[in-house]
């Protein structure tokens, strides 16, 4: 908490990263469709390129409209800096692809997003980059898994689909103590419920097609640098400590200190994988951002209210939300989550697979698809979608019961939620 | 590159480029707690422009070791010997904030080192908020909280940096709290306490550039107002809708400015 008046979040989430556009005086932020800009001499282009004077070049590596989010979500979360990407999968591979290396190796919470296990556990592999899967609550499993080659530690605030809640401060003095990073998922959360930074993580991203977009119509990421990690004094990371060939020996934590890690990442990983955000996509991000405050708090409200209905539905087996007093990290979840555990959960219906097939064809208002995140609530039943090949034993073993529903609650009336989920439950009952 | 100075082993950033016989020179010295990271910009224009560039980092500073040179005075004496572990015998002495009083105390007493001087964000005497004082002397976050905000236009609080995607207010933030305990408080003692800045004026012989920012409230245009009268070659560029952190709100206009007299 800063000891002098700082503009405060809301305030953030509108204006953060913007002024009126001095040309036009356009008060919203412009999008500037263009893939490249005029230079204004030889000497300038050059200087553009050699990182002499600030500016942009090609909409691949900065845009004015990208960089306003990425000014935006860097303000939100407390971080020096942040590049935005094409999707959440793209700005977890910037970030790691910006640190490691062939023959480095992540410990990572085992509560994953799908295609984060994916990319984790099969793709980086082929590039030489190991993973070590442990239990997001068992510090001692972090601990024990670190190698003298584990660059990074990695977990999501809300595992999925368990809904873990991340030790975040225990898991990041671990981490600092071994000279390593901690990266963070944060997608579920938006750093309007929970600032990782300000609990010891060094890198966050997020799938801004989630929470932060919230309106369920574009694919984006983000990849936040908090600054705060010494790269120097780990001496764990060349990328970021010795000279870059790959631009004219640049040396990042020389030149860019603090911004170091984001520096390197649009110099070398934008630049050369060039999984960029359009600019327009950043402007849908920019106008979801401008209400994350509301929506989340909505978003919230409603979650409780719906959680609320389903513990004591006579369909429901159980119900995992970190702020009902049974689920395991109730605690943990009060101190790191105060302002409540997210909009998404799962819960267990009575009738296993089948009475999961039932259900889901007969909710109306809540839409069936894979995605969350989205201002209206949405339902995913895995055993028959997503894990659909899996049997029971294969589902056990991925913390998955054939009768989990996982929901996405948006921002409808809670009442038309209740009934709908109601009527569906009690329909899913019948054989 | 690494310099052994009767103040300690100095770091002084070249920007990126090795020094060559036979150039003019460009020192940097930055303001209260930071390094040479400051002057990335401008060091790297330079260097690929003909010029050797030491961006300094004070002692204690950044990757600078030995003993916080407890004022101004010594402060410069540490620039000079720097210069000389350089090899550089004359420069353009450009200086932020608390730097460029060090620059100005540079200049006034090193005459011979001096071919010109930028004084940015710069005013004589500077004084220093009480509380900021406080709060450095408890090594209290609250001042790197002052020294940041306070230190950005009201506007740039909201960022729109030129350099796309940083958040310039996190950036200096971060930069400050990597300071050594009680650094900051020697340099804020240094800068309330150096009285001689007048006087150190009128003897600057070589021609000086004051670069101010129009919405700096730490050292705002019109208190440098005896300052620059009292400078016989003074030039002054008032960088439109800027604060005090001058290098990050306008880095384009501000090279531009040190483009002039470099």
């Amino acid at each position: 908490m800063s000891k002098i008046k700082t503009f405060g979040f809301d305030t953030l989430s509108l204006h953060a990263g913007q002024r009126p556009d001095p040309t036009t005086g356009a008060r919203a932020t412009p999008i500037y469709q263009t893939a490249s800009y005029v230079f204004k001499s030889p000497d300038h282009a050059a200087s553009l390129f050699n990182a002499e004077r600030a500016g942009h070049v090609y909409s691949r590596i900065t845009n004015p409209t990208t960089a306003v989010l990425e000014e935006r979500i860097s303000a939100l979360e407390g971080g020096v800096g942040a590049i935005a990407t094409a999707s959440g999968q793209a700005a977890c591979h910037l970030a790691i692809a910006t640190l490691l290396g062939a023959g480095d190796h992540i410990v990572s919470s085992r509560s994953l997003y799908g295609g984060t296990h994916n990319l984790l556990e099969y793709t980086l592999p082929r590039f030489g980059i190991s993973t070590t899967f442990v239990d997001p609550r068992d510090a001692d499993a972090f601990a024990a898994a670190i190698t003298p080659k584990t660059r990074l530690l990695f977990g999501e605030t809300l595992g999925n689909p368990g809904l873990e809640v991340l030790n975040i401060p225990t898991i990041s003095e671990l981490a600092h103590a071994h000279g390593l990073p901690l990266m963070i998922d944060s997608t579920f959360t938006t750093p309007y419920l929970c600032q990782p930074f300000t609990l010891g993580a060094d890198i966050i991203f997020h799938s801004a097609t989630k929470f932060l977009s919230g309106h369920g119509v574009i694919i984006g990421g983000l990849v936040v640098d908090s600054g705060s990690f010494d790269w120097a004094a780990s001496g764990k990371f060349p990328t970021l400590t010795e000279p870059y060939a790959g631009f004219h020996n640049m040396n990042f934590v020389e030149e860019f200190g603090p911004a170091a890690f984001i520096t390197r990442a649009r110099k070398e990983g934008i630049r050369d994988f060039g999984a960029c955000m359009s600019p327009t996509t950043a402007f849908q991000v920019l106008q979801g951002m401008e209400t994350l405050p509301l929506r989340m708090q909505r978003h919230v409200t409603n979650t409780r209210a719906i959680v609320e209905f389903l513990a004591t539905h006579e369909a429901v087996e159980w119900v995992s939300y970190p702020e009902r007093p049974d689920h395991p990290d109730h605690e943990l979840a009060k101190k790191l989550l105060p302002k409540g555990c997210g909009a998404v959960f799962s819960f267990g219906i009575k009738g296993g697979r089948e009475a999961g097939q039932r259900f889901i064809s007969r909710v109306e208002l809540l839409s069936h698809l894979a995605n969350v995140g989205d201002a209206k609530s949405l339902v995913i039943h895995p055993a028959s979608t997503t894990h659909h090949r899996m049997d029971a034993k294969a589902l056990a073993a991925a913390g998955i019961s054939e009768g989990l529903i996982r929901l996405s609650v948006g921002l409808e009336d809670p009442q038309d939620l209740v009934e709908d989920l109601d009527r569906a439950l009690r329909a899913s009952q019948k054989d | 590159m690494e310099l052994e100075t009767p103040s300690g082993n100095l770091f002084g950033y070249t920007g990126a480029r090795a020094h060559q016989s036979g150039q003019d020179a460009v020192v940097f010295v930055h303001g209260t707690g930071m390094d040479h990271t400051v002057w990335v910009l401008p060091s790297r224009y330079f260097a690929h422009h003909g010029y050797n560039v030491l961006a300094l980092d004070l002692p204690a500073h950044g990757r600078s070791q030995g003993k916080p040179a407890a004022t101004i005075d010594a402060m410069a004496d540490a620039v000079i010997e720097a210069m000389a572990a350089a090899n550089i015998s004359r420069a353009a002495l450009v200086g932020h904030s608390m730097g460029s009083l060090v620059a100005l105390n540079a200049a006034a007493r090193y005459p011979d080192y001096a071919r010109s001087l930028v004084l940015i964000g710069s005013t004589a005497p500077m004084g220093v908020h009480p509380d900021m004082l406080r709060y450095a002397a408890d090594n209290d976050h609250g001042v790197v909280d002052m020294l940041t905000y306070w230190g950005y236009s009201k506007a740039a609080q909201l960022g729109g940096s030129e350099t796309p995607g940083l958040w310039m207010a996190g950036n200096t933030l971060r930069l400050l709290e990597r300071a050594a305990d009680d650094l900051i408080h020697i340099d804020l003692a240094a800068c309330k306490e150096y009285d001689t800045g007048l006087s150190h004026a009128e003897a600057v012989a070589c021609p000086t550039l004051f670069i101010l920012g129009e919405r700096d409230i730490m050292t705002p245009v019109r208190s440098a107002e005896k300052l620059i009268s009292a400078v016989t070659k003074a030039r002054v560029c008032v960088l439109e809708g800027s604060g005090h952190s001058l290098m990050m709100e306008r880095p384009d206009a501000l090279l531009d400015a040190l483009i002039s007299i470099v």
